[in-house]
């Protein structure tokens, strides 16, 4: 089995379901996520991850099943809670208000505000631009309104949303779809930052060649069930791809059928 | 020091992004709302010295008594447009709203005691309006269509469809606030000033504001970030029927007097005043002051109308026509985003 790093774990999601009408999105899966680790978490469209993390994320609550954070136990129900316990969550459709500049985003639902109770439009501006510098030196019009930015500022300003408030853990959902090249490769070097800050990541892709380099672990689902999780260093890409298309774990795998996976 | 740099920094990029969205005047060119200011502006020009009867005074206060009215409701509106919603109540709310303060007054209480109370019933309509469209997910423009008929309905009931023009001890001063004026400028006026610029307030510099404005451009990521996106609707709602129950009060002391039809198909000439201030029917744009000049638009060709002759039959048509042309804009400018 797989051999998470010797401290506590940051999240413990237990025997987590979740049921829309007849549908079991997610059944009884259990993942954690240590300090200072990528866990990526792959598995085709539609086997149930990205309900899996919204449950983290507080965007529904999960039907059964329990969340730990730091060994204690928290009930999540809405984003609120989750981003009151330190996690933050970049969403594949980026969540932005397309119609507001970037401060505007960055703030969203934590405006910062004078002692009058006022938009403090200044020290957001500043606040934004420091990060945003941070992420993208290019970034210069965050004054605009994010639809008039390009796929890769955009994508800046949901990441740059997400560590702006020192967040402890990071879900990243789908967080290169939209990325050149060279905005993907920054990308990666800002995870691989994060990761030294101690902040633990769940990474979360359909495509197995975005997350395996980075990620520490691997857990795999399909079907809404975890096929299983397992130490990246220790399995081959093929054998995830099994995990991933065949939904058995690398030891069930016959090499007949991972042949038949090319 | 490294504050300083920051600063530095910050004013270079200012200088650089001044530069590349170029002069203030193409910014100004770009609002909607200069160029219907600007129409309204030539309008009275022109109308002024085509005919001699547009700027007398009496005019003139006719004008913009008239077009307060519209602007104050156009205020609500707008907030309500703000989030991607529709309130087609506000013309029943009036009418309740004036019909809760005549009946009152009628009945012998102060002044004091009849207008709250009109103010209640019309924020308890908004309140209808809001839980609705924010908790039971029902579309704005049905819920928004029934109350039209409800509100309107109840007013009905209340006096019995007859109409009441004796307001009791308070009569007078209930004339006055609505009626009156003060240094020439007719009360109403004032009510809009205040108001339109306490909504611009509101929309710059809370949060409330800059949440009706997330919540307009993606609701979905407005949920996701914290925003209390239901109670912040319900709020909008509210606000916008508060803005028609004032305009109700008003309307009964200028009117002197008031009937079941008052307020009858306002929600046309207030969304055409919206909409035509620059508040745009998907959600997420529009400003207090478009809201104020569409208003003023709306009035100033109404008034041309019958200065030059023109049928006020007319009026209906222009009204409607901007509404359909607006949302046409939306619809091509929506379709070439998606292409």
């Amino acid at each position: 089995m797989s051999t998470p790093p010797a401290s506590a774990p940051l999240v413990e999601m237990r025997n987590i379901s979740k049921r829309f009408g007849g549908v079991h999105a997610v059944d009884d899966v259990s993942v954690d996520l240590y300090p200072g680790e990528v866990v990526g978490l792959l598995g085709h469209n539609g086997a149930g991850k990205s309900t899996l993390i919204k449950m983290l994320a507080g965007a529904y609550p999960a039907d059964s099943g329990e969340i730990y954070i730091s060994g204690e136990k928290v009930a999540i129900e809405t984003p609120r809670d989750a981003r009151r316990y330190g996690i933050e969550t970049i969403y594949q459709t980026l969540a932005l208000a397309d119609n507001l500049d970037a401060p505007a985003n960055l703030f969203l639902g934590r405006e910062l505000r004078t002692s009058l109770g006022l938009l403090d439009d200044d020290a957001m501006e500043h606040e934004a631009r420091a990060v945003l510098h941070r992420l993208n030196p290019n970034f210069k019009n965050i004054k605009d309104p994010v639809k008039n930015m390009s796929g890769g500022q955009r994508q800046s300003v949901a990441i740059a949303r997400a560590i702006l408030f020192n967040a402890k853990i990071l879900i990243m959902d789908e967080p290169t779809a939209a990325l050149g090249p060279q905005e993907t490769a920054m990308v990666a070097e800002l995870i691989k930052q994060l990761k030294k800050e101690g902040i633990g990541i769940f990474l979360i892709s359909h495509d197995l060649h975005d997350v395996f380099d980075l990620s520490d672990r691997v857990s795999v689902m399909k079907n809404g069930r975890l096929v299983g999780t397992r130490d990246t260093s220790k399995v081959t890409k093929d054998e995830v791809l099994g995990m991933i298309i065949l939904g058995k774990l690398p030891e069930e795998e016959t090499p007949e059928e991972l042949a038949e996976l090319h | 020091m490294a504050r300083e740099e920051v600063g530095m920094v910050t004013s270079l990029e200012d200088a650089i992004s001044r530069q590349t969205h170029g002069h203030p005047l193409s910014w100004l060119t770009s609002r909607q709302t200069f160029w219907v200011f600007l129409a309204a502006v030539i309008a009275c020009v022109t109308l002024s010295l085509v005919t001699d009867t547009f700027a007398t005074e009496r005019n003139l206060f006719n004008v913009t008594r008239n077009f307060a009215f519209v602007g104050i409701v156009a205020l609500g509106m707008t907030a309500v447009i703000i989030i991607g919603g529709i309130d087609l109540s506000v013309g029943s709310v009036v009418v309740l709203s004036a019909m809760v303060t005549g009946m009152t007054m009628a009945a012998g209480y102060p002044i004091y005691l009849a207008v709250p109370l009109a103010l209640a019933a019309s924020l308890a309509v908004g309140l209808f309006n809001g839980v609705m469209v924010a908790f039971l997910k029902v579309p704005p423009f049905v819920v928004t269509l029934g109350v039209l008929s409800v509100a309107r309905s109840l007013a009905m009931v209340l006096s019995d469809n007859k109409m009441v023009y004796q307001f009791g001890p308070d009569h007078q001063a209930l004339l006055t606030l609505g009626g009156g004026s003060t240094l020439g400028i007719p009360h109403p006026v004032y009510f809009l000033v205040v108001l339109a610029l306490g909504t611009g307030y509101f929309f710059r510099w809370t949060r409330w504001g800059r949440h009706i404005f997330a919540i307009g451009g993606n609701e979905q990521a407005a949920t996701l970030t914290g925003i209390p996106v239901r109670s912040v609707k319900i709020s909008v709602y509210m606000f916008a029927s508060l803005m028609a129950g004032i305009t109700g009060v008003l309307e009964v002391g200028w009117l002197g007097g008031v009937t079941t039809n008052l307020g009858q198909s306002m929600e046309l000439s207030v969304i055409a005043a919206a909409v035509i201030g620059g508040a745009n029917l998907a959600g997420g744009i529009g400003t207090a002051f478009g809201a104020v000049v569409g208003a003023a638009l709306i009035e100033v060709i109404r008034n041309s109308l019958i200065l030059l002759g023109i049928s006020t039959f007319w009026q209906g048509t222009f009204v409607g026509s901007f509404i359909i042309i607006a949302v046409l804009f939306d619809r091509l400018r929506v379709s070439r985003a998606n292409d």
